[in-house]
């Protein structure tokens, strides 16, 4: 036990002594969750926009007005022929336009980004509707006002509000769309991942290609010994990474925890097990730091933030890609956190992905038992 | 089975291929490469064995089956009557293993690396400090500074103290002069001297000819074979030719002047010189002498040859195996 401890204390002085490790390992995810959480954000806000309106009705400015009123929306400026968008366009000075003609509003935006593009023209759309909704709506009491007068303004009033059925929108679990709910989980899978399976490989490569390990070998203590020391550090340290990152979540980009804390601790240490476990994996199969990087961030990270639905939706993918994420830990962790985390749900709904957490980590436990190499090959 | 016992090492018909080797220095880099072919020998307990092989030889390949880190392809090894394969537990208990390359900590200062090498064979530097003060003794004032800070030698020196303080039985070294300077590998050798009268068995590889006679017996190693296993007095005494030390002015084609010269069996350059030998002159007038040597070569038209008779070295012995 006491060799198990000095091997512990060592790993601890190889991360430490290293400031770049270090840095990384308690830095980075704090610069993950500010970066995605403000920067990267597929929110929109203050597009430019141009418009072309000849009539200069009360209709258009008001529609105008409402646009500008909204945070998504800046008015670039008024144009004059609707010629001039492309000009506009071409300069990158606005990347959305509005052409009002007879009975008909005109939404141009630049396609180079589709992304942007069809989340602009759906806000606009949104906006452009309940204005008109508004609008009946304000008419309806202006002939109320003036009932007197006679049965037509609100025969009329009524028609129009009838006129235009406008479905009403509401987001459940994150009813002002913000983009850290879904962030916020996908970063801590992938963090934990990194520190856990990368650093891991990585550590146990190190020793191999140092020569270390071929000294360890020749010693009483249990190579098995030997890597579970290597753990006890990374466990440690994504244990703290799971705290900043909840506290930040919750502080900084103001996403509450809406579901059990226990049970979402939980579940990140069933996670961190899983991943500390593939690491293990990763270095019993190479011998060089850098191919253990490689691995882990190829086949790890990479369709870690391709295929786990942060960054875009799983169910728009290819199938086959599909299917290959349902190997990835990481997806069932992000869904899971999800679950817990936005939208408060126990235990009994996230069974199906923690069974196969459970299941990914026998595995990964009996194939590292059966790879794990008392020599040197 | 008793006799293997009573030795430190005893290994028999010992082979090891591996499948592929990159950048093999012959250039048949194709097919199976036997590392080690078939070795067969036996260590005394408390001598000092000497490998001894040029880069490639297999020396470490070799060390690395003995200490359980390798399983040969067939054959067997047997250190102090443990069995390297089915008794590895064992072995590892009580040998101390230096690689050939260094492999200490970097990052950890020379103490921590000390602690955590004695602590790992659960032992502590205060209860087998006399084996290595002599050694540490060097280290001990630097003893809070970085091991990658260290020199080649002080590096050495470190490695030879952590791979020493669990009192090891049977202590591997592989190349631990390779890269030091000349002081340091007298030093080194020196305490290995000192060990040994503390009833450690050694087994040292080198690829210097010159380390051979500190060594107690020694193998000459080429190919994954011994050409030779005997002490460094007895191999150079089963020499049984002459040997001669020629120089001249113009030395590269006097090598092959001396190829063509009567008598001479084979020749090599050595250091400053050619060694070139020759039967033993038994009476006969055909013998070669370093007079009849010298004249034929001035015959050829060479100048300035100065011919020695000189006394072969374990190198003289190598090389002339290696011509056969």
């Amino acid at each position: 036990m006491r060799s198990f401890r000095i091997f512990v204390q060592k790993e601890f002085f190889h991360i430490m002594r290293d400031r770049w490790t270090t840095l990384i390992l308690l830095v980075l995810p704090i610069l993950m969750i500010i970066l995605f959480g403000f920067g990267i954000t597929t929110e929109i806000r203050n597009t430019k926009f141009a418009v072309y309106d000849p009539s200069g009705d009360y209709t258009t400015r008001g529609i105008v007005n409402k646009l500008e009123s909204s945070e998504y929306f800046t008015l670039e400026r008024y144009i004059d022929s609707e010629d001039e968008i492309e000009r506009l366009f071409r300069r990158g000075e606005t990347g959305f336009a509005i052409v009002f003609g007879d009975n008909r509003i005109l939404l141009i935006a630049d396609g180079t980004d589709p992304n942007t593009a069809s989340v602009l023209t759906n806000y606009a759309t949104a906006l452009i509707n309940s204005y008109l909704q508004e609008s009946a709506v304000r008419q309806v009491g202006g002939g109320a006002a003036t009932d007197v007068a006679g049965d037509p303004p609100v025969a009329s009033a009524t028609a129009a509000a009838h006129r235009t059925i406008t479905p009403e929108i509401r987001l459940l679990y994150n009813p002002s769309l913000k983009s850290a709910y879904n962030i916020v989980p996908g970063i801590m899978g992938m963090i934990l991942m990194l520190i856990c399976a990368m650093m891991t490989s990585v550590s146990i490569a190190r020793e191999k290609e140092l020569g270390t390990m071929e000294v360890l070998l020749v010693s009483p203590m249990k190579p098995f010994l030997i890597i579970l020391s290597k753990i006890v550090p990374y466990f440690t340290i994504s244990v703290i990474n799971y705290i900043t990152i909840l506290l930040l979540s919750v502080f900084v980009l103001k996403v509450p925890i809406a579901g059990s804390l226990i049970l979402l601790s939980g579940l990140s240490l069933l996670f961190i097990f899983v991943s500390l476990l593939l690491g293990i994996l990763i270095s019993s199969v190479v011998d060089k730091q850098i191919t253990a990087l490689l691995i882990s961030g190829m086949m790890l990270m990479m369709p870690a933030v391709f295929l786990s639905g942060l960054m875009f939706p799983i169910e728009s993918m290819p199938e086959v890609l599909q299917w290959l994420s349902h190997i990835l830990p990481v997806k069932w962790f992000i869904i899971a956190v999800r679950s817990v985390m936005v939208k408060g749900l126990g235990i009994s709904s996230i069974l199906q992905e923690v069974s196969i957490l459970i299941g990914m980590g026998i595995i990964i436990l009996i194939i590292s038992i059966k790879k794990f190499k008392y020599r040197l090959e | 089975m008793e006799e293997s016992n009573s030795k430190a090492i005893s290994v028999k018909a010992l082979a090891k291929n591996f499948g592929k080797v990159m950048g093999g220095g012959d250039g048949s880099g194709s097919g199976a490469v036997a590392a080690v072919a078939g070795i067969s020998f036996e260590v005394e307990r408390g001598e000092i064995f000497g490998v001894i092989g040029p880069d490639g030889a297999g020396k470490t390949t070799l060390f690395r089956i003995l200490t359980t880190l390798l399983l040969p392809d067939s054959g067997e090894a047997k250190v102090m009557g443990y069995d390297t394969v089915k008794d590895y537990r064992e072995i590892r208990k009580i040998v101390g293993y230096m690689p050939g390359k260094f492999s200490l900590y970097q990052d950890l200062t020379v103490e921590e690396n000390l602690k955590i090498f004695a602590t790992l064979f659960n032992t502590t530097i205060e209860e087998n400090y006399h084996l290595i003060k002599d050694i540490y003794g060097h280290l001990e004032p630097f003893k809070k500074r970085r091991a990658g800070a260290l020199s080649g030698g002080m590096k050495q020196k470190l490695a030879l103290s952590c791979a020493l303080i669990h009192k090891p039985e049977v202590l591997f070294l592989d190349e631990p002069t390779t890269g030091i300077d000349p002081v340091s590998r007298k030093e080194l050798w020196e305490m290995l001297g000192r060990l040994k009268k503390q009833g450690i068995t050694i087994v040292v590889s080198t690829p210097y000819m010159d380390e051979a006679s500190l060594c107690d017996r020694i193998a000459l190693m080429q190919e994954g074979k011994f050409l030779m296993c005997d002490r460094p007095q007895a191999i150079i005494d089963s020499f049984g030719k002459n040997l001669f030390s020629v120089k001249g002015d113009n030395m590269g084609a006097l090598l092959d002047g001396l190829r063509e010269a009567k008598g001479v069996l084979s020749c090599f350059a050595f250091g400053d010189s050619h060694h070139i030998t020759a039967e033993k002159d038994n009476g006969t007038s055909s013998a070669v002498t370093a007079a009849s040597l010298k004249a034929e070569l001035e015959r050829a038209g060479f100048e300035g040859v100065e011919v020695t008779k000189t006394e072969p070295s374990v190198e003289d012995c190598f090389m002339e195996l290696l011509s056969k």
